[in-house]
């Protein structure tokens, strides 16, 4: 368990991508098998247990420390896993050897439930710290390193120079620990191959569009369509199976089972936007947060939080991969396979007429829908390609709204930022002359604002918790957001989407700053429109 | 029968006096008659009138605290030699924390009083290894008084940092450690482990590196960070106060990973909130399981507590039928693993 303890270690307090890419790298190359394929399956969530419950670890830790010292060990660190794997005790006699990660992953299969609590009890006798840490997490089913299926995919394809679709292709033929992937990857072996399992195809994704770029482009060759605001997802259906991809390739299928039951005996594979859809009008954003990220969900969150996808495109129709074909071509077949399949749950987005850019510019100005993010354009001879080509798409969102409102807190932000004060916690005035924090925001400015702003917040500091900084509430930055949604979960009772700092306000005094009536309002105003 | 060492042993704003010998032991403000058990910032204070201490805690205060600060008078003792002060028989033993660190034994009247200072068990390569004293009262130290706090062998967390150095080869590792003695220690794990690079150093680490060479340490090729340039500290190790290592003084290295040692860090929240990507348990403190070890060891039927987590302690020691008294210092805990104000004050001068 000890190498596998490390590798977590290391990956919960590394959060730049490239680092955890090189860890699981090193893994890969170091590790044999099957304990690498074990591990890769742990950190990434395709390999789970809930073996034991915490209950259950409390129990066995109760049973060998005093109650007074384990309360004030669980009160200072605060985690139960954490405080029972430091704080358990060195066994009477010699423990015997600590097992390896492939025989706890071996063991947890075949083990009586009976003989469980003094297992893990062994288990723990034989390991040090870190390692039980390891295993209370990965017994109670909570290893969260911040590392997706994908990740480990691409770490796999960098390790093995290869193309990370090919490994996405073979992926759902293997199964932890992926001993006939790595055979294949190795040169030992044949390319794991599954014809009709639903496999993740990377999306097309597109570039922002700069205004300019309009004079440029003719409008007859592109079509519009709105950009709604929910997750950009990749539904897979075959005769072998349904899954429901983020945009990532994270498999989210498990939490949506009311769109797997909509997929199932259909067979194709679509570009949607999954939404919370009521009485015809797409929820807030916030509202299906309240989906995502689960496990499992309940028969009420079903009820009251109904998902359907919007769909945009199709890249295969049956078996055919019809990603080749010019985009206007792809459009009439995905017209024609709703019309044939009228599914459930799963409409079509519309495309937006338009003949000149002027006219389509006013369609964008006028959409007041709160699920409507904006627009995307398309080149109608587009071919679906994955990634982010330059050119055959854009998008045009709607213009962001702006408030002025006043830096109250700060905080070093990780890896290249570490030495800089650069997340920024903001509020704006109450009725009664009282900040309030309505969000934060970290990206937005340049690299000299950046400095400029670290400075400012260095010479201003009132006081100090821990990383965070409170400054003198005395300098205007005007944030930019693309929504401002109820919230109960900010005391302010609001919440912005995707805000950034747009602009230093030097020359605006604090009470200058808006009110949070005008912050709410702009909320109910989209209430009322929508 | 003897006095109780509560007669004679007292506490007062200064800090712990002993009254038969008329000194204070580690004051926390300048008084006439000091005894000091390390040269830490917040056990030596400066601008005492006579100060005792061993040679090499002397000297580390001196250079420190500057030429007269460090007591208008100064009286060396070594670790094992004897001093009577009006009757107190004075005699100072190794605490293994730092360059120089005594536990300080007082014998009065029949009664003998051991003062830990800040002590570390376990054996490591800078200082002369602790051994426990038999006494009637100890007065402990329990900067790390909960039992969560077990320390690994520094062996395994230094092995750690060089298998880190391996699996990214391009960036620069910089560790956050305290000038004195937590510097010392890791350079000469890393010697032991066969790590023989340039290690470089922030400059504040640079003095009292000399007073432990002038004692006849040795740590290999060591180089100023401050004047190396980018390109050459693509995967060095750079050893830097911890206040520094994410400051802007951290911006002239190459894609850095912050790593800090400390006892702290067996805690996860501390080394997240601190942003460190390789936390190293390493710590010039006795541990849990030590600071109990130590206080059966040295068959003390009481137990004084003068920092840390007290309670835990003296709810433990209860259980085995010891005595316990918070004595609750003030002024403690100010630099080293005791807390976090060094690191703010290093990170506004940097």
């Amino acid at each position: 368990m000890t190498p596998f303890a490390q590798l977590l270690e290391r990956l919960v307090f590394s959060p730049a991508r490239s680092a955890k890419i090189a860890l699981l790298r090193d893994w890969i190359a170091a590790r044999p098998d099957p304990e690498r394929g074990f591990g890769l399956a742990a950190i990434s969530g395709e390999l789970t247990f809930s073996a034991a419950k915490p209950g259950l670890i409390r129990a066995l830790v109760a049973e060998r420390t005093d109650p007074v010292l384990f309360g004030w060990s669980y009160d200072y660190v605060g985690d139960l896993a954490e405080t029972v794997s430091l704080i358990w005790p060195a066994p009477a006699s010699p423990p015997g050897p600590a097992p390896t990660l492939p025989e706890v992953v071996d063991a947890l299969g075949k083990v009586a439930r009976t003989e469980f609590p003094a297992l893990i009890a062994r288990w723990l006798d034989s390991l040090d710290a870190s390692a039980r840490f390891a295993l209370i997490k990965l017994i109670t089913g909570g290893v969260r390193v911040g590392v997706s299926a994908r990740l480990v995919k691409i770490a796999l394809a960098d390790h093995y120079r290869i193309d990370v679709n090919a490994i996405e292709e073979a992926w759902p033929a293997v199964a932890p620990p992926y001993l006939a992937l790595f055979a294949w990857l190795e040169g030992r072996g044949p390319r794991p191959l599954s014809a009709d399992r639903p496999v993740f195809r990377p999306p097309m994704l597109a570039n922002p569009l700069e205004e300019a770029d309009l004079a440029t482009l003719d409008a007859t060759d592109y079509r519009a369509e709105w950009k709604w605001d929910g997750i950009r997802v990749q539904a897979c259906a075959g005769p072998g199976g349904v899954a429901l991809f983020s945009r990532a390739g994270e498999d989210i299928t498990g939490a949506f089972p009311d769109l797997a039951e909509a997929l199932r005996g259909l067979h194709a594979v679509l570009d949607g936007e999954l939404l919370i859809v009521r009485d015809g009008r797409v929820a807030p954003f916030s509202d299906l947060q309240q989906r995502l990220n689960r496990k499992s969900v309940s028969a009420r969150l079903l009820r009251e939080f109904p998902a359907m996808i919007r769909l945009y495109d199709i890249l295969f129709e049956g078996t055919e991969d019809v990603r080749p074909l010019p985009f206007d071509e792809r459009r009439a077949r995905l017209e024609a396979w709703v019309r044939r399949t009228s599914p459930a749950r799963i409409d079509l987005s519309p495309l937006v007429p338009f003949r000149t850019w002027d006219e389509l510019s006013g369609l964008r100005a006028a959409a007041r829908e709160a699920g409507i993010e904006g627009l995307m354009l398309k080149h109608r001879a587009s071919p679906y390609v994955p990634g982010r080509p330059k050119g055959p798409w854009f998008k045009w969102k709607r213009d962001p709204f702006v408030i002025d409102a006043v830096l109250m807190y700060a905080q070093r932000g990780h890896g290249k930022r570490s030495s800089y004060y650069s997340d920024y916690t903001f509020g704006v005035w109450t009725e009664e002359g009282e900040l309030v924090p309505i969000g934060k925001a970290y990206f937005g400015f340049t690299d000299a604002e950046l400095a400029w702003l670290d400075r400012w917040i260095r010479h201003h500091t009132i006081a100090r918790f821990g990383p965070v900084r409170e400054v003198e509430k005395s300098l205007v930055l005007e944030i930019a957001f693309d929504a401002a949604q109820l919230s109960n979960r900010h005391r302010s009772g609001v919440a912005l989407r995707f805000p950034r700092v747009s602009r230093i306000r030097t020359d605006k005094r604090a009470e200058e700053a808006d009110r949070l009536t005008r912050v709410l309002a702009l909320v109910e105003n989209r209430r009322d429109a929508a | 029968m003897p006095p109780h060492p509560e007669t004679w042993l007292l506490v007062r704003p200064e800090g712990l006096y002993c009254e038969p010998a008329d000194l204070f032991i580690d004051p926390a403000r300048a008084v006439p008659r000091a005894l000091i058990t390390h040269a830490h910032a917040d056990h030596a204070r400066p601008g005492h009138g006579a100060v005792l201490a061993t040679p090499e805690t002397l000297a580390l205060m001196t250079r420190r605290l500057g030429e007269g600060r460090a007591g208008l008078s100064q009286q060396p003792l070594a670790y094992g030699e004897s001093l009577d002060v009006n009757g107190v028989r004075i005699t100072l033993h190794p605490a293994g924390h730092v360059l120089g660190s005594a536990q300080i034994l007082l014998e009065w009247r029949g009664v003998r009083v051991v003062i830990t200072g800040d002590y570390c068990p376990r054996p490591q390569p800078t200082c002369v290894p602790f051994t426990p004293i038999a006494c009637d009262l100890l007065i402990t130290e329990a900067t790390f008084g909960l039992p969560v706090f077990r320390h690994p062998p520094a062996e395994g967390e230094i092995a750690r940092l060089l298998r880190s150095l391996a699996v990214f080869p391009d960036r620069t590792h910089v560790v956050g450690a305290y000038a004195l003695g937590k510097a010392q220690r890791l350079i000469a794990l890393l010697r032991a482990a066969g790590y023989d690079s340039p290690i470089f150093l922030h400059g504040a680490l640079f003095p009292l590196i000399e007073v432990y060479r002038a004692f006849g340490q040795t740590f290999g090729d060591l180089r100023p960070a401050t004047v190396a340039d980018k390109a050459a500290l693509k995967g060095a190790l750079v050893l830097a106060p911890p206040g520094a290592i994410q400051d802007r003084w951290a911006r002239r290295l190459h894609d850095p990973v912050l790593a800090l040692a400390s006892g702290w860090m067996r805690v996860r929240q501390r080394a997240k909130s601190r942003g460190v990507e390789l936390p190293l348990v390493i710590s010039d403190h006795a541990d849990w399981d030590e600071l109990n070890a130590t206080a059966d060891a040295t068959q003390a039927t009481e137990v004084w507590v003068t920092h840390g987590r007290e309670e835990a302690l003296i709810h433990a020691l209860a259980s085995r039928g010891i005595r316990g008294r918070a004595l609750s210092l003030i002024g403690r805990g100010e630099e080293d693993e005791g807390g976090g104000a060094e690191a703010e004050a290093v990170e506004e001068a940097a």
